[in-house]
């Protein structure tokens, strides 16, 4: 099935005022309804490597297996569709390139990065992400963060330890409790959210949510969706006006149309049987 | 570098201490790290508690309580210059990471924290236990070090003062159509673009809204029917440019027709756009 009708798609990365390289990675296939991002670390050129990485195996391999088995499609063994289980596997396989490449060239030694990636079908959306890169969705007037980071910023918000309004002071912004390439396997958060009809995703790179605040990016999403492609400069703009201190990277989903799955009286009744 | 406390009473500083450990205790009782032998102060009275470069104050239910800058606090979350009070004793915090030791890039670079690699200091060096940096009772006690001259109030790190939150929105629609009057609906905003250079407006020359001024003080103000034309102005620190966000037709400037690109704009530009003509100047 092809979604390019249905989404679209925009997206823009910059390698902010500050830094020379773009460590930050970003791919997407709007036929597939594919979107990842990726924003690497690590020394010298070893972090655009491994975000690098990271995007080309996700996409390609994903891009390859989504034409092979149908993303809505039940799997057996869960019951939760298979787009979670192809997730899951290409990430794991990312994990062990980067994590192989780390550990056998001394110059990619400890290199790592953060991911979000979405797979779009049956007018859903399953989000995986790993680390501080971000998913938000913008419906109607409501802008929300749909990802939750895996930083010690936010286990100390969740412990209590301190609020979200003092955590924009914390000192404490960059460091990350989970990224792929690091360690032999990762486990990434995975989630299925259900979508309508005019939704904006955004995905970004924490360049964007660290030097602009939610508030104005849900509005320059709602001032600007008319025009996708301008969002995201606008919002890459608006981060490096605000000083650019790191890459910035986002990609704009808008859904503008149905995608339900085909439901022919065969997968119909299939799906009675079950 | 950690953060600091420099310990003063009556003004005249008493000494400085390095949060080297994960728990520094404060009291009156010997075994505290930081020990404060004045009756006003409880045995065991605060304790603060770091991890990596934040700084939290907990009282621990002491007698005559603590005071962050003037304010009682149960629990607070350290900024540096914050002054903590625990009766006539003040201490002032001091966490100038970023500015100083490795380059603000440096830091900022997002870093894996491995599990196992516990949010300690750890590597620090930790005062053995039983041996407390005990402060001795005024007014027994030495002259400032020299050193802490260097400890500018204002040397904080780049890494906070860029990241303070703008407050408010910083966009605003006009609608601007031949039946409706301009609308405005964003409040003010405090963004920087607002505090730097002069401030813009665009006057309506034609049409029902003749006459109608409007201030562009928001990082972005859309012009235009949506549906049928829109252009955006956004306002930067290198000043305002107007970009076509929708429609069939794009915006015009002085008379010549705009591309996708954004345009900057100058005093007394005449834009027309969805058959209003409209003056941007910069207001005196």
């Amino acid at each position: 099935m092809n979604l390019s009708q249905a989404l679209e798609i925009a997206s823009c990365t910059d390698p902010g005022i500050v830094r020379s390289h773009n460590e930050d990675s970003v791919a997407a296939d709007a036929a597939k309804g594919l979107v990842v991002l990726a924003d690497g670390m690590g020394g010298y050129n070893a972090g655009e490597v491994a975000s690098g990485m990271a995007t080309t195996v996700i996409t390609t391999e994903l891009q390859h297996l989504l034409e092979e088995t149908p993303p809505y499609k039940l799997e057996p063994a869960s019951g939760t569709p298979y787009a979670e289980k192809l997730m899951r596997e290409q990430i794991a396989k990312a994990n062990t390139s980067i994590y192989q490449a780390a550990q056998s060239q001394p110059q990619y030694s400890g290199m790592g990065t953060t991911l979000v990636a979405a797979v779009f079908y049956d007018n859903k959306v399953t989000v995986a992400h790993i680390g501080d890169s971000r998913l938000y969705r913008l419906r109607g007037e409501a802008f929300e963060q749909l990802t939750r980071d895996h930083s010690l910023l936010q286990e100390q918000i969740d412990s209590g330890m301190i609020t979200p309004e003092q955590a924009k002071f914390s000192q404490n912004k960059n460091l990350v409790t989970r990224a792929l390439g690091i360690d032999p396997t990762v486990e990434p958060e995975i989630h299925c959210h259900a979508t309508q009809l005019g939704d904006v995703y955004l995905l970004c790179s924490d360049g964007l949510n660290d030097m602009v605040s939610d508030e104005d990016i849900g509005m320059t999403l709602q001032t600007l969706s008319a025009n996708l492609r301008l969002a995201a400069q606008q919002l890459v703009q608006m981060a490096n006006d605000n000083g650019g201190r790191d890459n910035v990277s986002v990609i704009l989903v808008r859904v503008v149309r149905d995608y339900a799955a085909p439901k022919g009286w065969l997968s119909r009744f299939v799906s009675w049987l079950r | 570098m950690g953060a600091k406390l420099i310990l003063s009473m009556d003004g005249l500083v008493l000494k400085e201490i390095t949060l080297t450990k994960e728990r520094t205790t404060i009291g009156r009782k010997p075994h505290n790290d930081i020990q404060i032998d004045n009756l006003a102060v409880s045995g065991e009275h605060a304790v603060i508690v770091t991890i990596l470069n934040d700084s939290f104050l907990e009282d621990l239910g002491s007698t005559n309580g603590t005071l962050v800058n003037g304010q009682p606090i149960k629990k607070h979350f350290l900024q540096s210059n914050d002054v903590v009070e625990l009766g006539k004793y003040k201490l002032k915090y001091i966490n100038d990471q970023g500015a100083k030791g490795a380059s603000p890039l440096d830091f900022e670079k997002t870093m894996v924290l491995r599990p196992g690699a516990t949010p300690k200091p750890a590597e620090a060096p930790i005062s053995k236990p039983g041996i407390s940096q005990t402060v001795p009772t005024m007014p027994a006690s030495p002259p400032p070090p020299p050193t802490l001259s260097t400890t500018q109030p204002n040397a904080k790190p780049l890494a906070t003062s860029q990241a303070v939150p703008t407050a408010g929105t910083s966009h605003q629609t006009v609608h601007v159509s031949a039946s409706q009057p301009i609308s405005t609906t964003q409040p003010m905003s405090t963004s920087q673009a607002v505090a730097t250079g002069k401030v813009a407006a665009i006057q309506i020359l034609s049409g029902a809204s003749a006459g109608r001024e409007m201030e562009l003080t928001k990082a972005l103000t859309t012009l235009g029917k949506p549906g049928v034309q829109v252009a955006v102005i956004t306002k930067r620190p290198q000043g305002y440019f107007i970009t076509h966000v929708e429609g069939a037709n794009f915006p015009m400037v002085n008379g010549r027709l705009l591309d996708a690109q954004a345009h900057p704009l100058s005093d007394h530009d005449i834009v027309e756009l969805a058959g209003v003509k409209m003056e941007f100047f910069y207001k005196t």
